[in-house]
């Protein structure tokens, strides 16, 4: 009698299925781990060394060569000059060598101990750099008439160098300098309190004038499809174009803004809205506000499209005022929306870095955690301490994204 | 409160706050004129015109009624708007009717349902709704406009005009051609033809690049059954938690020292990648809602996977791929972070880059707009053409920010 009960276990046909679900995934997860997953390992490892912006190129032997010495006729005696140094300051070259070729219808001679000649190619070893170390090599050569006809010079057989330096990136010196420096220095906890601004108060701010504005198109009249195009363009503009009309419309000597202010009356110097310290946070989180609700609002618009409308019918049979209606019935509908769209923006509030590096560069007491990043890398060339404050953020991240997975998970997905 | 006689004056006098302070911002960006809104004014006006509503009713010969005495208070120098001496006639009559138009047609249908004596809960909250409306549609709109409208207006003017009156935006159509002057030079001297194209051919290639990831690692995600797949699609919204500035550093350290900064290609590697998690996660959730039976039968007919996704899947979800793309477009073409750190060569800046260069004292700054205006208008004509994709695509991807 056959077997009848179902066969159990992962059959041919299963592991078939997921070899090629892996094999359709392998290019976006080689894709994604060389370029997130790399870097953020890379970012731990570099928060550790002591590296600056200039160590990045690496030593390197720097060589010029010309001719000494008039070379007329045949028979002058002239030097081939090979002048040589070390591209460093700090960092030592080891086994250094370079390799030339000597014209034809020169004759070596005198050779420098350290260096053979093989028919016309030319190899000196020249071992060991110290940093910031130059050299000058002569070699004598007498000039033949075929040097002369062929008019071939030294400089045009360009000859190459070799020579092995560590980098600071790769070798194994380890500092936690970076760490201390950051935390020790006094702007971080402003750094940090400044962050916590921008991003509640951005975060808020954008999900409550967004709800404002998804109410107000919650309706269908002539002309609703434009103004809600029209309410998505400061999300979609490109930032640096915002940023910039921002920039202009409020600066001081010359912004529109200022000029509207003081003919109306409200103030009688102009505002430096940008460069004063607590309002350019202030408007710094107003710019971020202003550049997202948009998304907050296209996100409740359409959670509020779905709600059934039978419900409101009902609340105003029973005689439920429209405000009643808003909060008893609305709101908790739009409660796990509002909760989502909070997390999620709230994390990405947190990282952004664009809109305040282009309004302020962080100045006036604007710096957050993101612009402290790039100050620190760039501005200071201080690379390990850029990557310290990255792992700082990372750890942030990791703490909202724990928090986040777990909240998600039962929450209407997104 | 909520008594109409109350009502009507409180409400009235609120409105006409708001509208002078707009009568007045319009007049003043449109004409560069001195108008400056009274609050003390509006707040008494306003209040007599709404408590005129409520007691006489809303017909059409109080509106005319309101629409004569406000644009005479205005004409007359107390009313809820005051205009500088040096304005001109045109400017003053017009502003003083547009002030009065206003108000006469809109405080009648806020204040419609408001009768002289007491009130119901609906009839009082409903005014206050529409009152908020109103406000609200003014206040969205001046916002989004403004620094729009600024923009494409200061392209067109010259350094001296600008600094003569901030304010005044008003456009002299005689010279012409000669408005466009900083377009001009952007394109002639400021190499800005180069930087659109490569602005183009990049997000294009981005886009390109990102779907031909997304779509097959979409397609397993959402059809095919693996170990893992729960926590896969999950952990994909995690990538875009990173944050861009944390992973630009070491790819602004690992281009430098492989000598791909400041190259076409550098650019075209990391764009796509952070735009595939999106693509990914947005098309996942469209292959979910397509009916598995028809790629069933697919099978059944003795196609392979791959050619089901090709001949079936794909065409089916041709509007997603719409959205998918034009919103990776948006990304790659709106980009500024990566490509300011990673180009200096400015004969492979990006649109984004390239406006950046134009940020110093010693270009004028029409250029800087006219510039931005170059940047927007493509992804705003795009975007306004194909509108119903784009919130469509945003919403379904829960996008990032």
């Amino acid at each position: 009698m056959a077997d009848l009960s179902p066969p159990s276990g992962t059959g041919p046909l299963a592991k078939r299925e997921a070899r090629l679900a892996w094999g359709l995934l392998s290019p976006t997860i080689m894709a994604v781990a060389l370029v997130v997953v790399l870097p953020l390992l890379a970012i731990f490892w570099i928060s550790v060394k002591p590296v600056e912006l200039g160590d990045l190129r690496a030593p390197e032997v720097v060589l010029r060569e010309d001719l000494r010495g008039d070379s007329d006729v045949a028979g002058d005696e002239v030097n081939i000059r090979y002048r040589l140094r070390n591209s460093s300051q700090d960092q030592p070259i080891s086994g250094v060598s370079f390799a030339d070729q000597i014209p034809e219808g020169l004759q070596v001679t005198e050779l420098d101990e350290r260096c053979t000649l093989e028919g016309r190619d030319l190899r000196c070893d020249l071992g060991d750099w110290e940093p910031g170390l130059r050299e000058t090599l002569m070699i004598p050569v007498v000039i033949g008439q075929a040097y002369l006809d062929n008019g071939l010079r030294p400089q045009d057989s360009p000859a190459s160098s070799t020579g092995t330096s560590s980098s600071v990136l790769t070798n194994s010196t380890f500092t936690l300098e970076n760490f201390t420096r950051i935390f020790s220095s006094d702007e971080f906890f402003e750094v940090l309190w400044v962050t916590l601004f921008y991003t509640v108060f951005g975060t808020v701010g954008a999900l409550l004038v967004g709800l404002f504005a998804a109410l107000l198109l919650n309706k269908s009249f002539r002309g609703q499809g434009i103004l809600r195009g029209l309410y998505l363009f400061p999300y979609v503009a490109p930032i640096i174009a915002v940023a910039f009309a921002w920039l202009i419309l409020f600066d001081p000597f010359s912004g529109s803004a200022n000029a509207l202010l003081l003919q109306m009356g409200v103030t009688s110097d102009a505002i430096n809205f940008f460069g004063e310290r607590p309002l350019a946070l202030i408007m710094v989180t107003v710019f971020e506000i202003w550049r997202y609700f948009p998304l907050s609002f296209l996100f409740i618009l359409a959670r509020m499209q779905s709600i059934d409308t039978d419900m409101y019918e009902a609340a105003d049979m029973d005689g439920a005022s429209p405000f009643q209606q808003f909060w008893y019935l609305s709101v908790p509908q739009l409660l796990g929306i509002l909760s989502v769209l909070f997390l999620l923006r709230f994390i990405w509030t947190f990282n952004k870095f664009d809109d305040i590096f282009l309004l302020t560069g962080g100045n006036a007491g604007t710096r957050t955690l993101t612009v402290n990043v790039y100050e620190q890398a760039f501005a200071v060339s201080n690379i390990g301490a850029g990557a310290a404050v990255a792992v700082v953020i990372f750890g942030c991240l990791l703490t909202f994204s724990l928090f986040f997975l777990k909240y998600i998970s039962r929450e209407e997905g997104l | 409160m909520r008594r109409g006689f109350l009502t009507g004056p409180v409400i009235g006098a609120l409105w006409m706050v708001v509208l002078s302070v707009t009568v007045a911002v319009t007049m003043s960006f449109a004409t560069g004129d001195a108008f400056r809104p009274s609050i003390l004014w509006s707040l008494l006006w306003g209040a007599v015109g709404g408590g005129v509503v409520v007691a006489l009713g809303r017909d059409r010969l109080v509106q005319i009624a309101l629409l004569v005495a406000v644009s005479a208070l205005v004409l007359i120098g107390i009313g809820p708007m005051l205009m500088g001496a040096e304005t001109g006639q045109i400017p003053r009559v017009f502003g003083a009717v547009l002030m009065g138009l206003g108000f006469a047609a809109s405080i009648t249908p806020i204040l419609a349902e408001i009768v002289p004596g007491e009130l119901t809960r609906h009839e009082f909250e409903g005014a206050v709704i529409r009152f908020l409306t109103g406000f609200g549609y003014i206040f969205f709109t001046a916002i989004v406009l403004i620094p729009f409208y600024v923009m494409v207006m200061t392209s067109l003017k010259n350094q001296s005009e600008l600094i003569q009156n901030p304010l005044d935006f008003s456009i002299d159509l005689s010279k012409g051609a000669e408005l466009f002057r900083s377009y001009d030079e952007l394109f002639t001297q400021f190499n800005f033809g180069t930087y659109l194209f490569n602005s183009f051919f990049i997000s294009v290639l981005t886009v390109v690049i990102t779907l031909a990831f997304a779509i097959p690692g979409a397609y397993a995600v959402a059809r095919l059954r693996f170990r893992g797949q729960a926590a896969f699609s999950r952990s994909i919204l995690l990538i875009y938690m990173v944050p861009m500035i944390v992973l630009a550093l070491p790819i602004y350290i690992a281009f430098s020292m492989t000598g791909l900064r400041n190259s076409f290609w550098g650019i075209v590697m990391i764009y796509p990648v952070t735009t595939i998690p999106v693509a990914l996660y947005m098309l996942q959730g469209y292959f979910r809602g397509l009916p598995a039976e028809v790629e069933e039968a697919g099978l059944m007919d003795g196609l392979s996977r791959l050619a089901v996704i090709w001949k079936i899947t794909l065409p089916l979800s041709l509007p997603a791929l719409a959205s998918v793309s034009l919103y990776v477009f948006m990304i790659a073409w709106n980009e500024f972070l990566l490509a300011f750190m990673l180009l200096d060569d400015p004969s492979k800046f990006t649109l984004t880059r390239g406006i950046a260069s134009l940020n110093s004292s010693e270009i004028p700054r029409q250029h800087l707009m006219a510039g931005s205006v170059v940047a927007t208008v493509p992804i705003m004509a795009l975007f306004l053409g194909l509108e119903r994709f784009m919130t469509k695509g945003l919403t379904a991807g829960s996008v990032k920010g």
